[in-house]
């Protein structure tokens, strides 16, 4: 499958809405030490977008799980990444 | 309305046992979770609950349907707590009515074990030395 490469992209001009904004709760944003942060790399899929944070936050990897929400529903990780989806990093939940 | 999901600061198992009495329901059961004064053996000063709130009410939504597709419940309510919390204080209630018993309790049971998997709900506890939240690492 041919994925969208950094390298192919940087060469054409300013790609708008590949950015992303991502919610960050409990210990997830302890971590990143913000309540959501902006991803610009292009992710396709949740599978990208989870690689993308164990490698900026390496302590997510300790947690018991991280799941990803797209659109208030859990995703898995085939499940496509759109601009404009309300993505949000679910850790361990706690309730009740 | 037959289901009343709510997050909120303060919750009471009066409220949600009067949105649910209703004549043709001979069965209502009842739980509530309380904030514990201990883990572990560790005195607990409080605990402060964070919410993905729009998420968190969709996914207990969908508790609440399955307890009238599946178990036969006629009317639910399912509150829960956002923000600081002191030991003794309300944090969970599930009300649930039936027309006979078994489906009330099953609900109940249903309703909390799911809401402790799949809703979006932190808890973070506080003691003398330190703050962690709960449940995160293995």
């Amino acid at each position: 499958m041919h994925t969208a490469g950094n390298a192919g992209y940087s060469a054409l001009p300013a790609i708008e809405a590949t950015g992303m904004k991502i919610l960050l709760f409990g210990i997830a944003k302890d971590i990143a030490g913000a309540p959501f942060i902006q991803v610009d790399a292009p992710l396709a899929r949740v599978a990208a977008l989870r690689e993308h944070l164990y490698t900026q936050y390496p302590r997510l990897r300790e947690l018991r799980s991280v799941m990803i929400a797209v659109n208030k529903v859990y995703a898995t990780d085939d499940a496509a990444l759109q601009p404009g989806d309300e993505i949000a990093v679910i850790p361990p939940v706690s309730g009740g | 309305m037959d289901v009343w999901i709510d997050i909120k600061e303060h919750i009471t198992a009066q409220e949600a046992l009067d949105f649910v009495q209703t004549p043709d329901c001979g069965g209502v059961a009842l739980f509530v979770g309380a904030v514990r004064n201990a883990t572990k053996g560790k005195p607990v000063r409080q605990l402060f609950f964070e919410c993905y709130t729009p998420m968190a009410l969709l996914e207990l939504e969908k508790i609440a349907q399955h307890t009238r597709a599946v178990i036969g419940i006629k009317k639910i309510a399912i509150l829960h707590v956002s923000g600081n919390k002191l030991p003794g204080d309300t944090v969970v209630v599930i009300a649930a009515a039936a027309p006979h018993r078994a489906a009330a309790f099953e609900a109940c049971q249903y309703a909390i074990d799911t809401l402790k998997e799949t809703v979006p709900i932190w808890k973070k506890e506080f003691f003398e030395d330190g703050e962690v939240w709960v449940a995160a690492h293995p």
